[in-house]
């Protein structure tokens, strides 16, 4: 406590001395941090390691459907604590990957690099605030992320039923996950999202009063650039849908352990009711992974054209409409729950509209472009890409909205590749091309631009190696979720794993661009991309000052961002 | 600090504001379970069968369609009772009330509590499906080896003619399944 009096007063002081850079001692620098930047920092190499060990798991389960058959589950089993497997308990295995990998790039990875990461980072310093609205707050945001993933490693190596650990899917349907998986793991599993649940609430509830209280003079709603609009839109999301999968996953808890029947026929419960709860939060998640994407490949693709946004009212209020349609057509992920024909109807319906606000962000990016003058520096190569990719999973999207297309292809791989299209490819190409623009801002070293432009193009091919195929897989019938799979589907799933090995590959060059950085990276100015780059960060100088904005911006009132 | 900064009772407006609005949707998740439950009944949803009352059964007018209702049954994994329907079908005119009966035997040594969970299809039906009296309106209990017969009353509402999904619907699936009930014997 008296550490965090100190810091505060360092804080007053630094108003009367102009002492920006008085920073706490290395312990409460870092462990009871209050710095909207210093946390965003945790918060990003938080997701990068928690990237590597839910990619490590993609990798495994590549690994493991190169070829039909059983091939190395038995092995991994044995690594998790598994004495001696058994088959059900190597397959058992593979759930607890599915479920493990989906959980953490979701709440592990995605979230806290995107929101907490560069949301923290860079939404104060774009509004010309000195720190998000309650510094306290959001330490205790990411101290329960890191308790919320030490949960989920821990279901690992307890019971979880026939094996050790929670194979319950990342959905966690009833009654797979009630009474049946036994043990201890899927209670862990479970609490861990109520502790990352709690971590993103408040979160959002920081976002929203920083961004509603404390814009610098002249920063209106409607000049903020849109990055900033975009995890406004987040954090709204963020607070309504998060708070009904809590009450959903707290009656999966008490239905375990207490007797409940919330989800349980015999009960006078019904399972389909917790998918309904489930999705009710699921899709609005899916906008809260994708629209800070948008928010970054806007600041970039309006800063490497030169070029302010094309149609930036027009913008912001596209990714507010995908916000609030979001919350409307959560039940298109049951459509073979046996719905009747009118709900089915309704829900293609509303999924489908969907597609116009988005429809509206991609042509505003290209007019952007068009006409400016671009200069093709990594960011803007990896912002490039994910158009190219969010699109193709975009359009995929359209046809699973389609409720007698999706009885079709319903948990095939054709599915996992249109999500993995707008999330892996998407979301993570926007977080490479956000990391690539901010990096040297964030750290005051330049990486290589050589070495960016390498692993861009290495994990464009890889990629798309591994989930292209996929469409053909799901078309022709491969089921979601197995280890096993018939031989005819051997062909393109032995292109899939190629095509990981090719993205690992791309993920070594970007490590030694970082290691390259650190130790020989020249120094960076304060506004190293030039004359595009107009946001309120490219006027500090790299790295910011501990404290920032001392004296508030004004902002002019002329064109926007 | 900034000379312009938020006044603190701003944030912490805002913020009780914001926090305001988790907590109600953290409530509306709660109480999603009882409004399901009433959607369900109200409208029929997923197939949920209606009950009606003796004095709302006698205004029911025949009609001139005829209609067939098809009986399914069956118990949850491990409960150790034989269950099933006495009829394979009933042909029936549209508003006319019928009595189906259901078996059920007991066939472990201990007596053993059980509750039907029920629904029809298609599930659109299940807003003109009513049941006068049922087994499932009520948890059963049969000693070690008894065998019972149990039955239910019903009719299709006529109103099911007026339908325009349903109007050419030839036969309805009526369905048990009985759990062991959860809060035991």
């Amino acid at each position: 406590m008296a550490t965090t009096a100190d810091h505060f007063q360092a804080h007053d002081e630094a108003h009367g001395h102009h002492d920006h850079d008085h920073k706490p001692a290395f312990f409460a620098r870092w462990f009871m941090s209050t710095n909207h930047k210093d946390i965003g920092t945790l918060y990003l190499i938080f997701a990068i390691f928690a990237g590597i060990i839910g990619g490590a798991f993609s990798g495994m389960m590549r690994l493991e459907l190169a070829q039909p058959g059983i091939q190395y589950l038995d092995t991994f089993a044995r690594w998790f604590g598994e004495a001696n497997p058994s088959f059900d308990q190597s397959l058992h295995l593979w759930n607890v990957l599915i479920t493990a990998h989906g959980l953490i790039m979701v709440f592990f990875m995605v979230m806290p690099a995107i929101i907490g990461g560069f949301g923290n980072w860079f939404v104060p310093i774009m509004i010309g605030a000195p720190d998000m609205a309650f510094p306290r707050m959001n330490n205790i945001s990411f101290w329960l992320t890191v308790a919320g993933f030490c949960s989920l490693l821990a279901s690992a190596f307890v019971p979880g039923g026939i094996g050790n650990g929670a194979g319950i899917g990342w959905t966690a349907y009833a009654p797979l996950s009630t009474y049946g998986s036994t043990g201890p793991a899927v209670d862990f599993a479970i609490f861990s999202l109520h502790l990352a649940g709690a971590a993103s609430i408040m979160g959002a509830i920081n976002f929203i009063t920083t961004i509603f209280n404390m814009r610098a003079p002249g920063m209106t709603l409607h000049k903020m650039p849109l990055f900033v609009w975009s995890v406004l839109v987040t954090a709204f999301l963020l607070l309504l849908s998060l708070p009904v999968l809590a009450a959903a996953i707290t009656m999966l808890l008490t239905d375990r352990n207490f007797g409940t029947t919330f989800f349980d026929p015999a009960g006078g419960g019904d399972p389909v009711l917790y998918q309904h709860l489930f999705w009710f939060f699921g899709h609005p998640e899916v906008y809260i992974m994708i629209l800070p994407a948008f928010g970054i490949i806007s600041q970039i693709i309006s800063t490497f054209s030169k070029k302010p946004v094309f149609g930036y009212l027009g913008m912001a209020y596209a990714m507010v409409a995908i916000g609030v349609v979001g919350f409307i057509v959560w039940a298109h992920h049951m459509y073979t729950t046996g719905l009747s024909l009118n709900t089915k109807m309704y829900f293609t319906a509303a999924t489908m509209v969907i597609a116009v606000p988005t429809g509206i962000k991609i042509f505003s990016w290209i007019a952007t472009m068009w006409g400016g003058s671009i200069s093709f520096k990594s960011p803007m190569i990896w912002a490039l890409g994910f158009i190219f990719l969010f699109t193709v999973g975009g359009v995929t999207g359209v046809y699973l909205a389609n409720g007698g297309v999706d009885d079709v292809v319903h948990d095939t791989y054709f599915v996992v590749a249109h999500f993995h299209y707008v999330l892996s490819l998407g979301a993570v190409t926007a977080l490479f091309a956000g990391f690539y623009y901010w990096f040297p801002k964030m750290s005051g070293r330049w990486h290589s631009e050589f070495l960016s432009h390498v692993h861009f193009w290495i994990f464009f091919v890889g990629v798309n190696m591994i989930f292209f195929p996929q469409h053909f897989l799901g078309l022709q019938g491969m089921p979601r979720r197995y280890p096993d799979y018939a031989p005819a589907y051997e062909y393109w799933n032995s292109i899939s794993t190629l095509g990981y090995k090719i993205m690992a590959a791309s993920l070594v060059v970007w490590f030694i661009n970082i290691i390259y950085a650190f130790t020989a990276g020249k120094k960076a100015d304060a506004n190293y991309w030039g004359e595009g780059a107009d946001t309120l960060e490219w006027t500090l100088s790299s790295p910011p000052p501990f404290h920032q904005f001392e004296t508030l911006p004004v902002i002019e009132d002329k064109g926007h961002h | 600090m900034p000379a312009a900064a938020p006044h603190p009772a701003n944030l912490r407006r805002t913020g009780l504001m914001a926090l305001g609005g988790a907590l109600l949707m953290l409530a509306l998740g709660f109480a999603s379970v009882p409004l399901y439950r009433i959607f369900c009944q109200v409208t029929g949803f997923g197939g949920t069968t209606m009950r009606v009352s003796e004095a709302q059964a006698a205004t029911v007018k025949l009609a001139a369609g005829t209609i067939s209702v098809r009986f399914d049954g069956n118990v949850d994994r491990g409960m150790p009772w034989k269950f099933g329907p006495e009829q394979t079908t009933q042909e029936m005119r549209i508003g006319q009330r019928k009595m189906a009966l259901y078996r059920a035997q007991n066939l472990s040594d201990k007596p053993i509590t059980g509750v039907a969970s029920f629904n029809v299809s298609p599930d659109l039906a299940g807003k003109y499906f009513n049941k006068i009296q049922c087994f499932c309106f009520n948890k059963q209990t049969l000693q070690p080896g008894q065998s019972v017969d149990m039955p239910v009353i019903y009719y299709v509402d006529p109103a099911i003619m007026t339908d325009p999904e349903l109007k050419d619907l030839q036969q309805i699936t009526l369905s048990y399944t009985f759990h062991i009930s959860p809060d035991g014997a």
